[in-house]
């Protein structure tokens, strides 16, 4: 309990109104008729259903899985039947509804069978944070990103420090402060898997000093613990100032370290999780549960009896609601979360989901009118208050212009929209309104140029092709023409001078005089040809379409050379052009024959070797800024044997087929690389909460 | 509940409003000594300065389409007004304060577009005018209770102020003299000494002039309040008043006859009603800590230099509006660095 503790600028004294809801202790909410699971309760890509309608499903079983790295999978909070899927009311900002596997739980509570790590130390790293993923798992403080990803040891450096955050710092929201007091034992635990997960030298465990009771609790906590983690476990006391929950805030106040801009803690060695979490991986790890339940803070003086709930995911909030006694006639408003982050509900009956902590139902009590918007006076009192050192005052004059380099100049991306500026502001600005739109303008326009740049890429790389392909056929000519003239000198060249002119005579000729019918003929001829190839596809194989398809357009190319030349009357040049292109016909049917003979299947599993390895490196992509550069090696397992195998698959492929056409494949991986490295960029700055 | 209300769903007490008017009631103990010592003309002065401020700032703003009770609302006409009733001379015509009422809210405030946008302080905006196009009326100061002896009622200062008779037996020139800083420039300008200056003339107090270090004390004790109460930093009137004792100081020592001591300087003319209450006026001043504090010793310095070496003999208007101007450059070098950058 020696440890200095440093002191962050900024932050306000607010005032707590957490005894509101700590009077009774946590609750279990009885099951809803309906729950409604989103697939996306995190930051990452939205998991994948797994199920049908009209399964039944069992308590704990996953209903979703993965897509991706950053994603985790969704579970059934209870057994019952999938009664659809579908989108409805989800808690968003945006009040915009969202994919959710609708389930009506069946009462009996079956759980699937629950496979507990019965020794934690003898998992390597990489396949307990694999049991934590499988766990759905993602951090309880709000933000919601994939907890597995943050227990990375650090490939890039050791983790210095495991912080718990404890602080708990907004005003009305008491879960974790509720969790700490009655399950301080399930906290300790999960710190010492996280520990174990991270290795981290040190573990340390801050709490704001207005919860003396979790206090406590988790010093008994940690005296019976039996974890050897636990023994140098530090619990320490922070004092209370919002934002001390702040993820950058917290290291700060106990680390004295700064996160560097756009960096992440891992780059000061520290590794930061809520306590909930810490009890959701125990939970996952030594009981075998899966994230299916949290606690929930409902209060406010706009419900009669303000509580915590053990809330199944995927409840309605209006279910939450009922069983706080109901809401009384003055509430005010509906906010999920806190009173200085929280964001306003505009559907009742949305669902719980895992970054759910607080229902505050305001009445004018908690939210009083605030005065009217006036102009701002530049008193400066946003950047006193401001715990990132900004300059409000400044960003809002840029925002407000839509001078959004200038407000990028004065770090608008350091923001992290804690409120604390549009609290004091006399003017009543709404300041990180401002903020928030500005940086969704920046991101669109960051967006659009990444399009752009992408389109112009395409075209420069079109353009080389054609560009070399010109130059090819440029080269040929001449050889040709060389060859033409050793042979036939002056006479043939005036030959094949007239018969061109003589072949473009004839074109405009038949073009002019209505030729249609000599035209359509031909096509005719075509189309049938083209019939016939496509009906004997369909009998042949329907599976190497893509493949096959470009062969017979080669083939058929060649043809439509071909026979172009002949009507026009056999000239000298038009055997050679044809022997040409009769040469490239026969090597790819002779590449298609040996193709077909020796692997009859291999196309297909070609290409899905190919998305495979896509995949695979997407989410390393993914995984990089999270983590490290080498972040590969962290990839799940079953990726990690997927990319070799079809690392191994290429190998023997290219040993023993003939030549590939990797030219499109190559720019479709480039594509998708592009596309992940800017949708894992847009990812990083959510990371607070 | 249908429209997204964005967080934070809590707001602070703090409001413009409450800002000015703290400001104000920081202002009468000092108030109240000025109309005590030099007659009801202050408050006159004020109540006129007042009321051309709030009629100009409604028609102005009722001009520009905006809503006029919400703006005047805000209180910084008032508090304009104020501080100027407070720099013009006790029995000043009604004309003059009106004028420079005026042309404060209407020139240097809207005409900048408004509350926030103004890059000079109006209030001194409109005293310079008003020094600068009226020398005669604007250095006609009383000395300290002259007034009271001479017993002007309020019927009579209302009657001189706007119609300039005086009850009959008083004379204008009688009631008229230079303040102590116009005084202590004049004389050492003829090659007086300070000490000769001080026993020379019967307005030199222990501090600053008489009368007027009990103005000034009072000033500095509303200033005070007004840091304790977080309606201003500490940052500005240190910064000036620390530059200006300084650099009076060294002058001082050096030459102890030919320059006033920092203490007079500091309790002399208007140093304290600048440091506290006009060169922090958050609008046209620096915002940012380190920015302040140069904001301020620039207001000092400044002002010590056209005390003593230009044409008039206080320079703290001149020196704010001087400073105002450099603001932004200010700001501009003086940016917090950020959490997580680099020093």
């Amino acid at each position: 309990m020696t440890r200095e503790l440093h002191s962050f600028r900024g932050g306000l004294h607010l005032p707590g109104r957490k005894e509101l809801s700590t009077a009774a202790p946590v609750r279990p909410l009885p099951l809803p008729k309906r729950l409604a699971l989103p697939l996306q309760q995190h930051i990452g890509a939205p998991a994948q259903p797994i199920v049908e309608v009209g399964e039944r499903v069992l308590k704990g079983q996953m209903v979703a899985r993965p897509e991706g790295f950053v994603s985790v999978p969704v579970h059934a909070p209870a057994s019952g039947t999938i009664v659809a899927i579908t989108e409805v009311p989800v808690p968003h900002p945006s009040g915009l509804n969202g994919l959710c596997i609708v389930m009506e739980p069946d009462g009996q509570e079956t759980w699937i069978e629950r496979q507990p790590v019965a020794d934690y130390r003898q998992l390597d790293p990489s396949a307990l944070r694999n049991v934590i993923r499988e766990a759905g798992i993602v951090g309880l403080g709000g933000a919601g990103f994939p907890s597995f990803i943050k227990l990375n040891p650090g490939a890039r450096r050791p983790v210095e420090t495991l912080i718990l955050n404890g602080a708990e710092c907004e005003p009305y929201i008491t879960c974790d402060d509720m969790l700490m007091r009655e399950r301080a034992d399930e906290v300790i635990a999960g710190a010492c898997i996280m520990r174990h997960a991270v290795q981290a030298r040190e573990c340390v465990i801050g709490v704001e000093d207005n919860k003396p009771e979790a206090f406590a609790a988790l010093q008994e906590a940690l005296r019976r613990a039996q974890c050897p983690e636990a023994g140098d476990i530090e619990l320490v006391q922070v004092p209370t100032r919002y934002p001390t929950g702040g993820e950058k805030q917290l290291i700060h106040v106990l680390t004295g370290k700064e996160v560097p801009t756009q960096g992440l803690p891992i780059d000061v060695g520290v590794v930061c999780h809520n306590v909930a979490t810490a009890a959701a991986v125990h939970r996952a790890v030594e009981q075998g549960e899966p994230l299916i339940a949290r606690i929930v803070t409902v209060t406010g003086h706009g419900v009669v009896t303000p509580c915590n709930f053990e809330v199944p995911l995927g409840t309605p909030i209006a279910h939450l609601l009922e069983h706080a006694g109901g809401t009384s006639g003055d509430l005010k408003r509906l906010v999920v979360g806190g009173p200085m982050m929280g964001m306003t509900l505009q559907a009742q009956d949305a669902p719980v989901i895992k970054t759910v902590n607080c229902i505050l139902a305001a009445t004018e009590e908690d939210m009083p009118e605030r005065g009217p918007v006036r102009a701002c006076i530049r008193c400066g009192a946003c950047a006193e208050s401001c715990p990132a050192r900004l300059l409000p005052q400044q960003l809002y004059w840029y925002a407000r212009a839509k001078d959004f380099d200038k407000a990028q100049d004065y770090n608008l991306f350091d923001c992290i929209e804690c409120g604390c500026c549009a609290y004091v502001c006399p003017a009543n600005l709404p300041l990180v309104q401002f903020f928030r739109y500005a940086k969704t303008e920046i991101w669109a326009q960051e967006r659009e140029r990444k399009a752009s740049d992408r389109a112009r890429e395409r075209h420069e790389q079109r353009q080389a092709r054609l560009e070399a392909e010109k130059a090819e056929r440029a080269a040929r000519a001449q050889q040709k023409k060389a060859a033409v003239d050793s042979a036939g000198g002056e006479d043939t060249k005036k030959a094949a001078i007239k018969a061109a002119m003589e072949r473009a005579k004839a074109k405009r000729d038949s073009s002019d005089s209505s030729g249609s019918g000599e035209l359509s003929e031909e096509q005719r001829q075509k189309l049938a040809e083209a019939r016939a190839r496509l009906e004997a596809k369909r009998a042949g194989g329907a599976k190497e379409l893509t493949e096959e398809q470009k062969q017979k357009i080669a083939e058929a190319k060649a043809r439509a050379a071909a026979k172009k030349v002949q009507p026009d009357g056999a000239v000298e040049a038009a055997p050679d052009l044809s022997d040409d292109q009769r040469e490239r016909l026969a090597a790819a049917r002779a590449r298609l024959e040996a193709k077909r003979a020796g692997a009859p299947k291999a196309l297909t599993e070609e290409q899905k070797e190919k998305i495979a390895e896509a995949k695979a490196r997407k989410a390393a992509k993914a995984a990089e800024p999270e983590v490290a550069p080498e972040a590969p090696p962290e990839l799940s397992d079953t990726q990690r044997e997927r990319l070799a195998a079809a690392r191994a698959r290429l190998e023997a492929k290219r040993g023993a087929g003939p030549k590939e056409p990797t030219e499109e494949q190559k720019r479709k991986i480039a594509e998708a690389k592009a596309r992940t490295s800017s949708k894992a960029k847009t990812k990083l700055t959510d990371d607070q909460g | 509940m249908s429209i997204a209300i964005s967080s934070p769903h809590l707001h602070g007490p703090n409001a413009v409003n409450r800002v000015m008017a703290r400001v104000v009631y920081a202002l009468i103990p000092a108030i109240a000594a000025l109309t005590w010592l030099f007659g009801w003309g202050v408050l006159v002065n004020i109540a006129v300065a007042m009321a051309v401020a709030l009629g100009c700032e409604a028609a102005v703003v009722r001009w520009r389409g905006q809503p006029v009770k919400a703006t005047l609302s805000d209180g910084s006409a008032v508090v304009t007004a104020v501080l100027l009733g407070m720099a013009l001379p006790a029995l000043a015509p009604w004309w003059l304060v009106a004028v420079g009422a005026a042309f404060a809210i209407v020139i240097a405030k809207h005409l900048y577009g408004g509350l926030g946008y103004n890059p000079f302080n109006p209030a001194m905006i409109g005293y310079v005018v008003l020094l600068i196009s009226f020398p005669v009326e604007m250095t006609s100061w009383l000395p300290p209770e002259t007034i009271r002896d001479a017993g002007l009622t309020l019927g009579d200062t209302l009657a001189y102020v706007f119609t300039g008779t005086l009850p009959a037996g008083a004379q204008l020139d009688a009631l008229t003299m230079a303040t102590p800083l116009d005084v202590m420039k004049t004389q050492l300008g003829r090659s007086f000494t300070v000490g000769e200056v001080y026993t020379a003339s019967p307005i030199f107090g222990a501090l600053g002039g008489q009368g007027w270090e009990l103005v000034n004390g009072l000033i500095l004790l509303g200033g005070l309040a007004l840091i304790y109460l977080r309606v201003i930093t500490w940052h500005v009137p240190v910064g000036m008043l620390g530059a200006l004792f300084l650099i009076s100081g060294i002058f001082h020592l050096f030459d102890p006859d030919g320059f006033a001591s920092p203490v007079f300087h500091l309790f002399a003319g208007g140093a304290m009603l600048g440091a506290f209450f006009i060169a922090t006026d958050p609008v046209t001043g620096a915002t940012s800590t380190k920015g302040r504090l140069l904001f301020g010793a620039g207001v000092g310095l400044l002002t010590f230099i056209i005390r003593t070496w230009g044409g008039y003999p206080d320079g703290v208007a001149f020196s704010v509006l001087l400073m105002n101007m450099a603001a932004p450059t200010i700001d501009y070098f003086t940016q917090p660095r950020a959490y997580g950058h680099e020093g």
